[in-house]
């Protein structure tokens, strides 16, 4: 086994200047590994090729083979024996290749790691984190460009949560390690490596909870509630409608199981309008969930129907069609216009 | 390649190997030296210095005369031809990716020539050269790479399968449709002198050396197995699945396997078409005669990068491509022909030609492949009319036109 290592991380100005999300993760990850030398990493090629996108990067050369472990070819597995590291007192945080390939390792996710702890009523707990970059925007083949973070959402005993941005990745990375029950961090891949993303990050700070959502832009006009990559779409739009003199809020979701509702309520409360923006296909999904809880506590305050911008539901597209297919700025004013006219 | 029985355990203690999840540098070593000779146990027909080995497999090969060693030559030299122009493609922005086959033409050619019309393939995503055996033509595989389309051939006119990205999904779905020819009575009607007729069919399955991982190529392996099904597993063992190498996903030769599932293993040479080839139908009969399932393990390399996004210079070593460079499965046929005098210097000039100007249309097609409509979106995804759907196409169309420009974004 290596020995440990010495990171950027405790670095004498506790800044960390200019992060992109996916080197935030990379931080993240080392932080967490410093820590605790119960977390171990697992996963397809994370570990002399650093994961497909790098963000296991030199892990294992400075962690060692058996804390960076580059797994057989198997979704089922990983997930698998990862909650078996667990039952015997490891951390494990599971790397998926892409989305599109967690569903080898669902009936594990579903059967097991999110039953085992409500089963034994609290005798085994199952501390693992399982990452998973997703959504689309980087012209890719199927299977690699999907939101299925609804499907999880619905599992009882997950928790799901997702980072937009890198100050986000830094901390969720290693609040989700740290926490007790089973977490899924869907990352948004076509942000890991984006200069839009880009933060400096005070890695002496305190973080905000893990499972709380936050307002990122504070407006009066209406609220845009979204999530991942989105969050980004909302900023630009919310940018964008500043310029023609409208004033809209927009909120980070961040935990999508459980979901923290209450600052949404709290905004729509006082704008009366509410977007909600998201990538995944919209039938039974978690805009639906927020579009329903919000017209059950805010229907006086209401003065339009909740609308959702999504992508559609249809399998996602050849990539050639996915700039039709994903929410984008002009589609989230489209649905300010509306919701504004009524 | 050393039997089971012959394997040795390391001493208690004796160094990290004992608890390490890696395996020792020395075990490394032998790994590769192992995954560069293919064993004893490897079938081979023709050598790497083109060679002609007599085998028993040599029945299956009587029709190859001169004129057939030749066809199989042009088949390797314009399925490479083709698949470094999009590579090129790739790299000039006109592919969003490519998977390249480089180094496997011999196992894809070889297999792929040994199917019957009536027989069906079903790909992972690599198994271009398969998919040019079985008439699909190159140009239909481009909108895959081109992400204007996740398939385009007519699966049935080409007896070839949508490519599968999931990693070893195709290996049931192979197994469930030779499941469906066994049902239907298309297996085992020998003719009055014990050969299998005609029209009896097979199925053959393409994936590689990580996805023998995976629950569903197991769970295949069993079904095909428990119900005889008239399945050839042929595994390109490219000795990499992206960086991991096959060591990372077993601790036997892959082709043993199959024992302990009942039915019978093989390891070929994969970088030698006409043993690729003999053993493909041998295997094929087995599964005409109703004999049930085979592995194949073809033993071969993945010459370039696992796909265009991926950085080999990371996890393998560049001595490593000079060895199996040695063993080109084209450059072998050559030598072969032109010892034998079956072909000479103009042959070689006209099927580079060939290959040239096959390049040079795949280029000009993808050039100027148009991309599709937005309503495409919307089209064919489920059988049944939905109106919710068509909603949502009205409506986004609706959306789209009152842009200025009408939608032309
Ligand atoms: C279920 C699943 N997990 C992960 C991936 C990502 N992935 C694509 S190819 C590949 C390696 C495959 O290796 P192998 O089976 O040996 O086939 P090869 O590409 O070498 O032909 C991986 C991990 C995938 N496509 N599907």
């Amino acid at each position: 086994m290596a020995a440990p290592v010495k990171t950027t991380v405790d670095n004498p100005t506790s800044t960390v200047r200019n992060l992109t999300i996916g080197k935030a993760l990379n931080l993240g990850l080392r932080a967490a590994m410093e820590a605790d030398d119960k977390v171990i990493v697992m996963g397809e090629d994370v570990g002399k090729l650093g994961g497909v996108f790098r963000i296991t990067d030199g892990l294992q050369k400075d962690f060692g083979e058996q804390r960076v472990l580059d797994t057989p070819l198997a979704e089922s597995g990983i997930i698998g024996t990862a909650v078996g590291l667990a039952v015997r007192g490891f951390r494990p945080v599971c790397e998926i290749q892409f989305e599109g390939f967690i569903f080898p390792g669902f009936d594990q996710i579903s059967s097991q790691l999110a039953k085992l702890h409500y089963r034994t009523q609290g005798e085994i707990k199952v501390p693992v984190v399982i990452r998973v970059p997703f959504g689309g925007g980087i012209g890719a083949v199927e299977h690699h460009s999907e939101s299925p973070e609804s499907l999880f959402a619905h599992i009882a005993g997950l928790r799901v949560v997702s980072c937009s941005n890198a100050v986000d990745a830094y901390w969720m990375i290693q609040q989700a390690i740290r926490c007790d029950d089973p977490v899924l961090l869907f990352e948004p891949k076509r942000l890991y490596h984006s200069a839009a993303a880009k933060a400096d990050v005070d890695t002496a700070a305190s973080p905000d909870p893990l499972f709380a959502s936050r307002v990122v832009r504070e407006g009066s006009a209406a609220t845009l509630v979204a999530y991942g990559p989105s969050v980004k779409v909302c900023l630009d739009a919310a940018a964008a409608a500043r310029e023609e003199g409208t004033s809209l809020e927009v909120i980070d979701l961040r935990t999508l199981s459980p979901l923290d509702l209450e600052p949404v309520f709290e905004s729509v409360r006082r704008t009366g309008r509410l977007i909600t923006v998201s990538e995944a296909q919209p039938e039974s999904s978690i805009t639906s969930e927020i579009a329903a809880r919000v017209q059950q506590e805010c229907f006086f305050s209401l003065e339009a129907p909740v609308l959702r911008v999504t992508g559609f539901d249809t399998p996602y597209p050849p990539a050639k069609l996915e700039e039709h297919f994903l929410p984008d700025l002009d589609r989230v004013l489209h649905a300010v216009d509306r919701a504004l006219a009524w | 390649m050393s039997s089971p029985e012959q394997w040795t355990r390391p001493e208690p203690g004796a160094g990290p190997a004992a608890t390490a999840a890696q395996p020792s540098p020395e075990q490394v070593i032998a790994g590769l030296r192992a995954t560069a000779e293919g064993g004893a146990e490897l079938t081979q027909l023709l050598t790497p210095e083109g060679e002609r080995q007599p085998s028993r497999f040599d029945p299956y090969l009587a029709d190859i005369d001169d004129a057939a060693l030749r066809g199989l030559y042009r088949d390797m030299v314009l399925v490479r031809r083709a698949d470094r122009e999009c590579n090129a493609m790739q790299r000039q922005g006109q592919l969003g990716i490519w998977v390249p086959l480089l180094g496997q033409e011999a196992a894809q050619v070889g297999s792929g020539r040994a199917l019957k019309p009536q027989d069906m393939a079903f790909p992972s995503y690599r198994e271009h050269g398969v998919a040019y055996t079985r008439g699909v033509d190159f140009r239909e595989l481009l909108g895959i790479f081109r992400c204007t389309d996740h398939s385009a051939w007519d699966f049935r006119e080409h007896g070839f399968h949508p490519y599968t990205i999931v990693i070893g999904n195709q290996v049931l779905n192979a197994t469930g449709y030779a499941m469906g020819q066994k049902f239907e009575g298309k297996v085992g009607n020998t003719d009055p002198d014990g050969k299998p007729s005609d029209t009896d069919e097979a199925t053959i399955v393409y994936f590689g050396d990580g996805a023998t991982s995976q629950g569903d190529v197991h769970e295949g392996f069993v079904w095909a197995a428990v119900y005889d099904a008239p399945v050839v597993f042929f595994c390109q063992n490219n000795q990499w699945a992206i960086s991991e190498p096959t060591e990372r996903q077993s601790r036997l030769p892959l082709y043993q396997r199959a024992r302990g599932y009942g039915f019978p293993g093989i390891r070929v040479d994969g970088n030698d078409v006409l043993a690729c080839l003999a053993v493909t139908r041998w295997a094929l009969d087995e599964c005409r005669h109703g004999n049930g399932p085979v592995l194949i393990e073809a033993f071969t390399y993945r010459m370039d990068a696992h796909t265009t996004t991926d950085d080999p210079t990371r996890y393998r070593l560049s001595d490593e491509i000079e060895v199996w460079k040695h063993k080109d499965p084209i450059e072998r046929v050559r030598v072969q022909l032109a010892r034998t005098g079956a072909a000479d210097q103009e042959f070689f000039d006209q099927v580079q030609a060939d290959a040239d100007a096959f390049a040079a249309e795949l280029r000009d097609y993808c050039f100027n492949m148009p991309d599709p409509p937005p309503e495409r979106i919307f089209s064919a995804v489920y059988a049944e009319p939905s109106s919710a759907l068509d909603a949502q196409r009205e409506e986004y169309l609706a959306y789209l036109s009152g842009f200025a420009d009408g939608g032309e974004q």
